[in-house]
C-alpha cells in the first residue's frame, strides 16, 4: 500500500510517497519513503501547485493516482488541495513525522518560512501541546531571510558567517520591518557582517525558544523545517535553549509531509 | 564585493523612486512677530522616523519644521531647529527654554529638559483640538499609542504598541513602496474601488506584503489592495483603542492622521468622528514639549 502526504507551506510545496513494507527479521520497519518532491509554486495558484507537485512525484515514481490509497494534506494551504482525502494540522503532521524519525523525541521545534512553533509530543507521536508565532514574522525563517538580503548574502552564507562570530550583539527590534533599519545602522557603524548575522540568528532563536519554553523543554529535542539547513541558526537555538544536542533530520523540510503520509497509512488499517 | 562590481551596479541600477517619502514642511505664522515677544520656547521631537522642531511664542504656536530623522539623533534635532529658525531669522540664544521629546529626546544637544512623548502628545493635542480632547490616537513612524487625558491635557492612561510595524507609519511606507505609489496618494486611492474589499488577513507587514502581491495576482486593482491594507491598519489600531476605551473628543496625531484612507475607516469602525484641526498632525509632540517649556518659564517668573 502506498500513501501520499502533501505539505502546502507558505513558500514551498512538499510531497512524500510512503510505501508499506515487510522486512523479514525486522518487524519494526513498516514503512519506506518511495519518493519525495519539493517545488516553489512561483506563479501557480495553490490548487494548481498542489496538482503539479502531485503529478510530478507520481511521474518520478512511475505511479498513477489510482495506485495511491490515500492522500493527506497539511500546511497553511492544505484546504486548497482538492484531491486530498483529508487535511490535518501542521502540529499533528510535524509531531508525527519527527517522532517517526526520532522515537524518543518529546520536544519538536518547527521553523519554516513564515511559521515557527514548539510542540510537546507523547510516545505515540501525538502533539499534546504547542505554541507558535501566530501572525508575526519574528521567530520564522522570513526574518532571517529579510536580514540576509539587507546584508547582500544568501541564507547559506548568512548561516555560515554567523558561526564565525563570537560576539553577542542584542537586537532591540522584534519586528522584521524595524529590524531591517537596525541592521542597516549596524552596517553603517561598521559592525562586521559575521557579528550582524549572529545577532539576527540569535534574535530568531530567542523568539523561537520563548515559544518552546511555553510548552516546556523535555526529552530529545528535534528541529524540523527549512531552518535546519542553517547551521548558524541551529547553534543559536542550542545556546538559547541551553541544550547540548538538537537532533536534525536529513530531510527536515519533508518531515510534516512524511507525518501526513504516515497518518494516512495508519488510518487505512 | 570588489570596488569594480559596485561601480558596475551603480551604473546599471536605475535611479529608484522613493514612494514612501512624505512631504517635509516648514511653516511660520506670518501674522506674529517673535521680536516683540516675552518668552520664546521650543519643543523638539526626535522620533524614529520623523523629527519636528516647534517654536512657541508667549504660549502660542509660532512656527515649526517637520523632517525625516537621519541616522544621527543630535544632528536631526539641530537640523530641524535650524530650519525653522532660518525661516524667521531667529537665533538659538533668542529661545529661553528647549524641551526634547520622542525616542531620541535624551540626545537633543541644547535641550534643558526631556519629557516623554506620551505627555507631550496629550498636551499638544489639547492645544490643537481644544480642551474637549479626551482620547488621543498617536500613529507614529514606529509605534502606535492610545492616550486618555483630562481637560488640561494631562495623561490619565495610555497603551502602546512599539514592537510591531503593523499599525504604524513604517508599515504604510512599506506598502507605498510595494505598490509604487507616493504615500500621500494612498488614502485617496483607497476610496476609488468598486466594492470595499475585506482587510488583508495578515497582521505582520512582512506577510501582508506577500498577501498583497497575491491579491494583485488574483486580479485586485492596486487601489483595492491599498483599501484592503488601510482597512487592516484601521482594524489593528481600533483593537488597541478598544482595549483602553474610546471617549468622545477623539483626536488623531502623527503622520497617519494625514491618510484619510485609514482615518475614515477608523471612524467607521468606532462610530465616532475624529476632531478636526488646522495644525499639522505630525507636530503634536514637539508642540506639547514647547508648551511645557512655556508653563515652566511662567512658573519661574511667578516664583521670582
Amino acid at each position: 500500500m502506498i500513501t501520499a502526504g502533501i505539505d502546502m507551506g507558505s513558500r514551498t510545496v512538499k510531497v512524500v510517497l510512503l510505501e508499506e513494507i515487510t522486512v523479514e527479521g525486522a518487524p519494526q520497519l513498516k514503512y519506506a519513503v518511495r519518493k519525495t518532491h519539493i517545488m516553489m509554486p512561483g506563479d501557480l495558484d495553490p490548487d494548481q501547485a498542489a496538482e503539479k507537485v502531485y503529478d510530478d512525484v507520481l511521474t518520478g515514481a512511475g505511479l498513477r493516482r489510482d495506485q495511491i490509497a490515500a492522500v493527506f494534506a497539511t500546511g497553511a494551504g492544505r484546504k486548497q488541495v482538492a484531491f486530498a482525502t483529508e487535511g490535518i494540522t501542521e502540529m499533528t503532521a510535524g509531531a508525527k513525522g519527527a517522532s517517526y524519525m526520532y522515537p524518543l523525541a518529546r520536544t519538536v521545534v518547527d521553523v519554516g518560512a513564515e511559521e515557527g512553533r514548539g510542540m510537546k509530543t507523547d510516545a505515540q507521536g501525538r502533539a499534546i501541546d504547542f505554541a507558535g508565532n501566530e501572525k508575526c514574522a519574528a521567530g520564522a525563517g522570513s526574518f532571517a531571510e529579510a536580514m540576509s538580503r539587507a546584508l547582500q548574502m544568501t541564507l547559506q552564507e548568512f548561516g555560515e558567517a554567523s558561526l564565525l562570530s563570537d560576539k553577542s550583539i542584542p537586537m532591540n527590534a522584534q519586528c522584521t520591518v524595524f529590524a531591517e533599519s537596525e541592521v542597516v545602522s549596524l552596517i553603517h557603524s561598521a559592525t562586521p557582517k559575521n557579528d550582524i548575522a549572529k545577532a539576527v540568528l540569535d534574535a530568531v532563536a530567542s523568539r523561537v525558544c520563548a515559544m518552546v519554553r511555553r510548552v516546556g523543554i523535555e526529552g530529545e529535542v528535534v528541529l524540523i523545517g527549512g531552518m535546519v539547513h542553517n547551521p548558524g541558526f541551529v547553534q543559536s537555538l542550542k545556546n538559547a535553549m541551553g541544550v547540548d544536542t538538537i537532533s536534525l533530520p536529513d530531510m527536515p523540510e519533508y518531515i510534516s509531509a512524511l507525518g501526513c503520509a504516515l497518518i494516512a497509512a495508519e488510518r487505512q488499517h | 564585493m570588489s570596488a569594480t562590481s559596485v561601480e558596475v551596479m551603480a551604473e546599471t541600477v536605475p535611479e529608484k523612486k522613493e514612494f514612501w517619502r512624505w512631504q517635509e514642511n516648514v511653516w511660520i505664522d506670518e501674522t506674529k512677530d517673535w521680536r516683540s515677544a516675552n518668552i520664546i520656547t521650543c519643543g523638539i521631537d526626535v522620533g524614529s522616523v520623523s523629527s519636528q522642531a516647534v517654536l512657541v511664542v508667549d504660549g502660542e504656536l509660532y512656527g515649526f519644521n517637520s523632517m525625516r530623522t537621519g541616522n544621527n539623533s543630535p544632528d536631526s534635532a539641530t537640523n530641524a531647529l535650524q530650519g525653522v529658525m532660518d525661516k524667521c531669522g531667529m537665533k538659538l540664544e533668542d529661545i529661553r527654554y528647549v524641551v526634547g521629546t520622542g525616542y531620541g529626546r535624551v540626545n537633543v544637544p541644547f535641550a534643558h529638559k526631556a519629557i516623554t512623548e506620551i505627555a507631550c502628545h496629550a498636551r499638544g493635542a489639547n492645544y490643537m483640538g481644544g480642551n474637549g480632547v479626551r482620547t488621543i490616537l498617536d500613529m507614529g513612524g514606529q509605534d502606535c499609542k492610545a492616550i486618555h487625558c483630562d481637560e488640561k491635557g494631562k495623561v490619565t492612561n495610555f497603551l502602546m504598541n512599539d514592537k510591531c510595524a503593523a499599525g504604524t507609519g513604517r508599515g504604510m511606507e512599506v506598502i507605498a513602496d510595494l505598490m509604487q505609489i507616493p504615500i500621500a496618494e494612498l488614502g485617496p486611492r483607497s476610496f476609488d474601488v468598486d466594492v470595499e474589499p475585506e482587510a488583508v488577513s495578515s497582521v505582520c507587514v512582512v506577510f501582508a506584503k506577500s498577501e498583497a502581491l497575491g491579491l494583485l495576482k488574483a486580479g485586485y486593482t492596486k487601489n483595492k489592495v491599498i483599501a484592503a491594507y488601510c482597512q487592516a491598519m484601521a482594524e489593528r489600531v481600533v483593537s488597541l483603542l478598544e482595549r483602553i476605551g474610546v471617549e468622545e473628543g477623539f483626536f488623531i496625531t502623527g503622520g497617519i492622521a494625514k491618510n484619510p484612507g485609514v482615518v475614515r475607516r477608523i471612524e467607521k469602525l468606532l462610530g465616532i468622528k475624529a476632531m478636526e484641526t488646522k495644525v499639522d498632525s505630525q507636530i503634536a509632540g514637539a508642540l506639547g514639549a514647547a508648551l511645557f517649556g512655556y508653563t515652566l518659564m511662567q512658573k519661574q517668573a511667578k516664583a521670582a
